[in-house]
């Protein structure tokens, strides 16, 4: 490109983004906001009854917007403190505790009129109250029951004996008896209950140690013995077993329905009862309900559209359009809802759930469950140890709060470090000054200024934010300073020793070891590629580099859970081909090595293009003759690789490694999404430590911070070294 | 391989022995992509669990409908996503080039007070963990009035892929020899001439992946453009991507079909500037 032709673009540009920008017209005032997840069938019948709404209150103009349901309950959080959040949104009841303690929601009671709530299913209404305040409206609630495909299961089971034995017999060569996400606690719920237990004895979501518990692991464990249960399910998994008639039964909930073929013939009970008690295996319950912002300036019109969208008329569409299991207990007698023998089985469900627990310690439950179903699941521990491994990380996760501490001693320490380093830059402008060197450094900074300012303050600032937090403990909104606990706590390693998973020590192992494999297999395929695809005279050279750059260019989301699939037990395909070799499958997940394995596969084959462009582009950088001179040398392909070649890409991969280095350091998604720290966080590197403390541990953003310094901590330390080497190369270049 | 860069066609044996490194490299590459495919093709939820990844019944349903997603009052969202997507990521391939451009020359080529530290505040900005930054960028962000803007997208990302570009063009421009530049000054011309007229054409290649790099870093990010934003007709396509992944369920065949979608710009741009990573483009001038 020539560059007046790069300076029109770069103006195009500019003229196009400051034209969109000028144009975005601000939206009407008053309108009231809503946030909702949904998606496909639920969001047109949502559609559908704003519509209605519209028409009925013309003076109320509301708009909805959709959220990815990921990032709503952190974008709520985050935007409602600021009066930037909605009036409405819509989500399940089980943080209702935690809202409602950090004040984002609001009471409703003050709003309704006597005897409205008795419009809803009973059961519904309390998992909305929190200390005797009502905190929104039931819209829909969710249980799983079970499914059963009619042509092998013509019957439902009443108890487990009859399921196991079904479902025994029904499990033969390529096919299940029962499919269900078994290592989730969601889905193990059910059997815990069945098994006689309860939620909240004592401070502890669950009793590890109790009867009920290890009875629950032992089941399943048979389950997984007699092999009536898939490995290592997920949910696309499951869904498509069903579909092609490789599971006879699910268990799975509402959501399940929009999965499900058109060929498929199917039916829905409730779950049976567990034989050994004769308590019916009751399943979670959830309310999908209607909440309003305690920072919206217009309550009452919200809470007036909260009545229409929880109403009998609505109910009756998001229950047909919608397949929604309504809260509102008349909206059953509409013909479209009480003869849906779908619907209606879940609405008998509902007599044997249990509601989910709204108190922030519920949240709790899912790590410690997780890991005690995958250690039974995986066949090498008893129920007892499964469940003692659960209590354990319970411990840990919900390590007390630190004592807090007096801040003045930091306060004196802090404000000593900023003057300090006020001084030192005074002194360092004054020698400037001296040295008569201003004017080369005005005119230098002229040029390197704009990108140093504009880091600094979108860097900077947050990172000075990051860093004062990890002085303080976060519970529910409250920060307490409590100095430099975070960090002993972590240092001191005292949930887990030092060479277990889980401590700081054996997590920074597994994170250098990660880092440094992958950055030497990055650059090592990268640069081997690169070489070979410099040669002018290879054919169909822009077809392989198209290819070559394909693992980047598609979202590694998705890429990365297509790996875990591939690594799948039984059905991943590497198994297959091992299996085709004559080879016994692995079990990927089940051992360290070959957990870590699959997540550096998956890493290597999503870095790896990156590596590759980079040496392209540098491999640019040496000029041709040298080559030529190097040969008429007689230097052979590996003495020109090590004399011409490596020497002179070394000033463009410099900064490539260094950083390629920090990034593999700091990025937890892959393990996230591919190993998911298994076995027993064996795999989990510090960074997604870090992200567990602050998203899955119930927020605790300070302990979360402390990490992320300690983190920061060493990779200085790794920077420093190599500057050291990269001044070296510049002074030799 | 008898040689490593020079016109004379290698042997036989050596053209094939790349070849199968290349036919290898992408079929790893490309096999997992093609299981995207076949989940974005097949009709329904549901593709068979073979380790084949071709498609046993082809439908273009879930690619019609991520395209034609549109919301209850008939605003085209798809088009509106794709546009603001194009618009974020060019602007800040411009912003953060034309940052760290500047930045790079002075870095590679001036020895001025503050160089040093200037050089290592980048890499530092690059190390510390974003678990914690989200909050007070959103505060930030909020203070400057740049919330619901593409703009504080733009700002926001360019400053990500500025240390990066900066760090990469620095080591890029330090191999460039000097000579060029002596001689153009002594010709009268001014730093800014030099730079853009001596400079910047000779570093095309890093150029290219620089630009391919800072596209990419506002390409593909959802998290804070779904909080930053909070009107759907702004959001970038990334994010209406993440919403077929649901809490307890996921629409496979869209979110793959949009990936899918997402994926072909990027291909398209990296075909555009795979020509300024040819070899021997640059190499003649450069003789030093």
């Amino acid at each position: 490109m020539q560059s007046p032709e790069l300076v029109r673009l770069v103006v195009a540009i500019l003229a196009t983004l400051v034209f969109a920008l000028g144009s975005q017209g601000a939206a009407a005032a008053e309108a009231l906001t809503l946030w909702h997840s949904y998606r496909g069938a639920e969001e047109q019948a949502l559609n559908q009854v704003l519509e209605d709404f519209a028409n009925s209150h013309p003076e109320t103009p509301v708009i909805a917007l959709a959220i990815p349901y990921e990032v709503m309950a952190s974008k709520l959080t985050t935007t409602i403190p600021r009066g930037n959040g909605p009036d409405l949104f819509i989500f399940a009841h089980e943080r209702i505790g935690g809202w409602a303690e950090s004040g984002l929601v609001t009471a409703l009671d003050p709003y309704l009129q006597a005897g409205e709530l008795a419009e809803f299913l009973p059961q519904t209404i309390p998992p909305l109250r929190f200390k005797g305040s009502l905190y929104a409206l039931p819209l829909a609630f969710k249980s799983t029951a079970l499914f059963r495909n009619t042509q092998l299961v013509p019957e439902a089971p009443a108890s487990t004996d009859e399921l196991l034995s079904m479902a025994a017999r029904l499990s033969a060569e390529g096919r299940f008896g029962l499919a269900y996400q078994s290592d989730s606690f969601y889905f193990h719920a059910p059997w815990f209950f069945g098994f006689g237990g309860a939620l909240f004895r004592n401070d502890a979501p669950i009793e590890y140690g109790g009867r009920a518990f290890t009875r629950s692991l032992e089941f399943v464990a048979q389950l997984q013995q007699y092999k009536v249960i898939p490995s290592e399910p997920t949910g696309a998994l499951i869904s498509s077993l069903f579909n092609q008639g490789k599971a006879a039964m699910v268990v799975s909930g509402p959501w399940f329905l929009g999965e499900i073929e058109d060929q498929v013939e199917f039916a829905v009970s409730p779950l049976p009862r567990v034989s050994a008690t004769g308590l019916p295996a009751s399943p979670f319950l959830t309310d999908e309900a209607v909440f309003v912002s305690a920072f919206s300036e217009r309550q009452s019109a919200a809470v007036q559209l909260a009545r229409h969208l929880t109403g009998r008329q609505s109910a009756i569409v998001r229950g047909n359009i919608g397949r929604q299991i309504v809260a509102h207990a008349a909206a059953w007698e509409d013909p479209l809802l009480r003869d849906d023998a779908v619907l209606s089985a879940f609405r008998a469900q509902l007599a044997t759930t249990v509601a989910m627990d709204n108190r922030p310690a519920m949240r709790d439950v899912w790590e410690p469950t997780q890991l005690a179903l995958k250690k039974i699941l995986r066949g090498k521990a008893s129920a007892s140890e499964a469940a003692a491994a659960g209590a354990a990380r319970h411990r840990a996760i919900t390590r007390p709060l630190p004592e807090p501490a007096a801040p003045q001693l930091y306060l004196l320490l802090a404000t000593l470090a900023v003057l300090g380093s006020l001084g030192l830059l005074l002194r360092w402008g004054a020698e400037v000054v001296r040295r008569g060197e201003t004017a080369s450094a005005l005119r230098s900074w002229s040029w390197a200024g704009p990108a140093t300012l504009a880091t600094a303050i979108l860097v900077f600032l947050p990172f000075a934010v990051g860093l004062v937090l990890a002085f303080f403990a976060h519970r529910q909104g409250d920060w307490t300073f409590v100095g430099l606990a975070n960090f002993i706590d972590i240092l001191a390693a005292r949930s887990y020793g030092p060479t277990q998973p889980m401590s700081f020590y054996f997590a920074l192992g597994v994170t250098l070891l990660w880092t440094v494999l992958n950055v030497a297999l990055h650059l090592g395929i990268g640069l081997a590629l690169a070489l070979i695809l410099n040669r002018a005279t290879l054919r169909l050279r822009p077809i392989y580099r198209v290819l070559l750059i394909l693992p980047w260019a598609v979202p590694n989301y998705i890429t990365a859970l297509i790996w875990k699939g591939l690594f799948h037990k039984q059905f991943g395909a590497i198994n297959g081909f091992l299996e085709w070799l004559g080879l016994d499958a692995v079990s990927w997940f089940s051992s360290f090595g070959t957990a870590f394995f699959a997540n550096l596969c998956t890493n290597v084959w999503l870095g790896f293009p990156f590596m590759m462009v980079i040496c392209m582009g540098a491999l640019q950088s040496i000029p041709s003759d040298l080559y030529e001179a190097a040969e008429m040398d007689g230097a052979g392909w590996f003495d020109q690789l090590r004399h011409v070649t490596l020497p002179l890409l070394r000033p463009a991969l410099i900064p490539a490694v260094l950083l390629g280095t920090v990034w593999t350091f700091n990025s937890f998604n892959i393990v996230y999404l591919v190993s998911g720290g298994e076995p027993d966080g064996a795999t989990e590197i510090l960074i997604s430590e870090a992200y567990r403390w602050a998203f899955t541990r119930r927020e605790q953003y300070g302990y979360a911070a402390a990490y992320a310094v300690l983190i920061f901590l060493i990779l200085l330390g790794w920077s420093a070294l190599s500057a050291r080497i990269a001044r070296h190369a510049e002074a030799n270049s | 391989m008898s040689t490593l860069k020079t016109g004379r066609p290698p042997s036989l044996l050596n053209s094939i022995g790349s070849h199968c490194a290349l036919v290898m490299a992408s079929a790893a590459a490309l096999y997992p992509v093609l299981w995207v495919v076949k989940m974005a093709l097949s009709p329904g939820q549901s593709f068979d669990s073979s380790p084949s990844p071709i498609p046993t019944a082809i439908s273009f349903e879930h690619f019609v409908a991520v395209t034609t997603h549109s919301d209850g009052a008939g605003t085209w969202l798809f088009g509106h996503q794709l546009f603001n997507s194009l618009l974020v990521a060019l602007a800040t391939t411009a912003v953060g080039m034309l940052l760290s451009c500047t930045a790079a020359y002075a870095f590679s080529r001036q020895r001025f007070p503050g160089r040093e530290a200037g050089l290592t505040a980048f890499l530092l900005t690059q190390i510390f963990p974003g678990v914690v930054m989200m909050i007070p960028l959103y505060l930030l962000l909020d203070a400057a009035g740049l919330l619901d803007s593409l703009s504080g997208l733009v700002l926001v990302y360019s400053t990500t892929s500025v240390p990066f570009c900066t760090w990469m063009l620095k080591g890029y421009f330090d191999t460039i020899p000097r000579d060029l530049e002596e001689a153009a000054i002594m010709d009268g011309a001014s730093s800014w001439t030099t730079f853009w007229r001596v400079i910047l054409p000779l570093a095309r290649p890093a150029l290219a992946v620089t630009a391919l790099f800072s596209f990419m870093t506002a390409w593909n990010e959802f998290i804070l453009a779904a909080t930053l934003m909070n009107d759907e007709s702004m959001f970038t396509l990334p994010v209406a991507l993440q919403r077929y992944v649901g809490e307890y369920q996921t629409d496979w065949g869209s979110f793959a079909a949009g990936a899918l979608l997402v994926s072909v710009p990027v291909m398209a741009l990296f075909y555009a500037l795979q020509k300024h990573l040819v070899g021997g483009l640059t190499a003649g001038a450069v003789k030093g």
